[in-house]
């Protein structure tokens, strides 16, 4: 695209966004108690960026992404258990056949409007857990997958117990492909996402491959769900079938409608809120925690989306607006 | 080998129908209002559990429960559409998707909290429980009941549908809803009554499923995608359509966990797969 076109512009990191990770990465000391659970935060935030992709930039609705979470978590556990104990290449393979299985399952799903990809998607990911569970001998079926041993990070720092190489690795990769996912979504390719999610019919008419782009952003989508799966799988050092449960896709979308679908900052912030609420709430009483959840969700619904960044958003709106108007007043 | 190929297609047809049972109702939903219900099966729930409560608690016969299994998830899906879903109606999918799971995942919470996370049994009465012999194969009577059962209300709604002045405003709002609207017909008063007569088969098929498809508070998700299979594959233009699509997903399921039981659910899931692919814009499409 010429200059002259005004080709978007990919704005440099702010630093309200500077801040959100400096204070991430200081989280060694802020809550050097909890980092087992900061990276559980981590790991369900780089999946729901992965879905904001495909949901929210997209507009492609799915109920089975924990299909590509659950092949990335077995692909990386997998290789571990049999000896391929070297964390990063563990990672980057789990990323690869993930996005793989993105790759030919996205031909299916871009076909068919809502309902149906709604519908593949489902059927999709309910496969492949019923696929995990017959194939128990070599999943290890709800009992998980025993004997993960990973080698040291770079070879230097060693998985300890406290969680710290854990979350400085959940961080670094989080970090980094927030960056990636940034870029894309500013770019020429994210932007004509966006028309596709708005106006797909206006958007084929405008000359742009619509399915094929569709079926670009879900395999991208798919990698790196892969990849946070891959995560869980190797700073847990434990993988069981509930990695691909249904539970898992929905809860990926309730919290990226949590934090706020079609915003970078959604997936992080609706899955630290998600996984905080979760660990505290349901701690009290698991059912409970389903019946508020299923209160809440229709809540959200009906007082209109946005999720907690878009609940910020106008109340920010509304202070400029009232401070706008106390300025005019003489 | 003939006599279990007829007992299997036997049994696969009684669960189809009761498939068929819950499943209709989505058909109204989805065909009429293009309302995505994924809580559809919260209603057969409800049905279930209302009458092993009556039948339990409150001593009413089997048959006098089912009645009120009936009606009463009728009443509550009024309640419900007047109260949420109808505010949705303009809203986009994803909306519907998310509501209505919250619906199934408060149903499912609030009956482990009422009657505990366990299966329900049910006692039938004698006159439907034991077997038939006929010709040598042994039916089952409760399902030779619900085979008979199913047959009856299938002739009723078809004839509801095609010869009377209320379904004909049905068929017209399927049709074309603005059109309909346009000539007098109150699509969203059709739409009300269709979608009460809907939840109320849904729990009257919840009922009647007890002994057949068992009952738990996750019977809302486990068989969410049989009931959407039923509409995705038999369309929502035709009563035939659901009702023959429920029978073969009833004979390919229980054949399935028969002949391969090692393949257990895969089968059904795999089948749905290749269904969407064959007909990708095979749901709610009217071509």
């Amino acid at each position: 695209m010429s200059a002259a076109l005004g080709a978007p512009r990919i704005p440099r990191l702010p630093w309200r966004e500077i801040v959100f990770w400096v204070v991430l990465a200081t989280g060694f000391w802020l809550w050097p108690k909890h980092l087992a659970l900061a990276s559980q935060v981590l790991i369900a935030g780089l999946f729901t960026l992965s879905y904001d992709l495909i949901l929210g930039y997209s507009g492609i609705l799915s109920l089975g992404h924990a299909a590509y979470f659950g092949l990335g978590a077995y692909a990386a556990g997998l290789l571990a258990q049999r000896g391929w104990g070297e964390p990063l290449s563990g990672l980057l393979a789990a990323g690869a056949c993930a996005g793989f299985a993105g790759f030919l399952t996205g031909f299916l799903v871009v076909r068919g409007q809502d309902l149906t990809r709604l519908m593949v998607t489902t059927a999709i990911g309910l496969l492949l857990f019923e696929l995990a569970n017959k194939l128990s001998s070599v999943t290890g079926g709800v009992d998980g997958l025993l004997g993960i041993e990973m080698k040291p990070l770079l070879g230097v720092f060693r998985f300890d117990i406290y969680g710290r190489t854990a979350y400085g690795y959940c961080l670094a990769v989080t970090f980094l492909l927030f960056l990636g996912v940034r870029r894309i979504v500013h770019s020429p390719f994210g932007w004509s996402l966006r028309g596709m999610r708005d106006n797909p019919g206006r958007m084929l008419a405008l000359g742009y491959p619509v399915s094929r782009r569709l079926i670009a952003v879900y395999t991208l989508a798919a990698a790196i769900a892969g990849i946070s799966g891959a995560l869980l799988a190797q700073t847990t050092q434990f993988v069981s079938i509930d990695v691909f449960s249904f539970g898992r896709s929905a809860d990926v979308m309730v919290m990226l409608i949590v934090g706020g679908a079609g915003v970078l900052y959604g997936g992080l912030v609706g899955a630290a809120v998600f996984t905080l609420a979760y660990h505290y709430l349901s701690a009290l009483n698991p059912v409970y925690w389903q019946f508020w959840l299923g209160a809440f969700l229709i809540a959200i619904v009906l007082m209109g989306r946005g999720g907690v960044l878009g609940a910020w958003t106008r109340v920010v709106n509304t202070l400029r607006e009232w401070r706008g108007e106390a300025a005019a007043q003489p | 080998m003939i006599a279990s190929l007829l007992g299997v297609l036997f049994d696969g047809l009684a669960y189809g129908m009761l498939l068929f049972l819950v499943g209709v109702g989505l058909s109204v939903t989805l065909g009429l209002m293009n309302f995505v219900n994924l809580a559809h099966g919260a209603f057969g729930m409800l049905g279930g559990y209302l009458c092993v409560l009556a039948m339990a608690r409150w001593n009413i016969p089997f048959l006098a429960a089912l009645p009120l299994a009936f009606v009463v998830s009728a009443l509550v899906g009024l309640l419900f559409e007047r109260l949420l879903f109808r505010r949705l109606y303009r809203r986009s999918h994803l909306d519907q998707v998310l509501l209505t799971i919250g619906l199934t995942f408060m149903a499912i919470a609030a009956a482990t909290f009422a009657f505990g996370p366990q299966q329900q049994a049910m006692q039938l009465p004698e006159y439907l429980s034991g077997q038939l012999n006929v010709v040598g194969v042994d039916l089952n009577i409760y399902r030779v009941f619900l085979l008979a059962l199913g047959a009856v209300l299938v002739v009723a709604l078809t004839l509801v549908v095609e010869r009377t002045r209320f379904g004909a405003a049905v068929r017209a709002a399927v049709d074309n809803a603005r059109v309909a609207e346009a000539l007098g017909i109150r699509v969203g008063l059709v739409f009300q009554i269709a979608l009460a007569a809907g939840c109320g088969l849904a729990g009257l098929g919840g009922a009647l499923g007890v002994e057949v498809l068992g009952l738990d508070p996750l019977f809302p998700l486990k068989y969410m995608v049989y009931f959407l299979l039923v509409v995705a594959v038999g369309g929502t233009t035709t009563l035939k359509g659901p009702l023959y699509a429920a029978l073969l997903l009833g004979v390919a399921d229980v054949a399935g966990k028969y002949y391969i039981p090692q393949a257990g659910a895969f089968i059904i899931y795999a089948v749905m797969v290749i269904l969407l692919i064959v007909r990708p814009q095979g749901l709610v499409s009217r071509s």
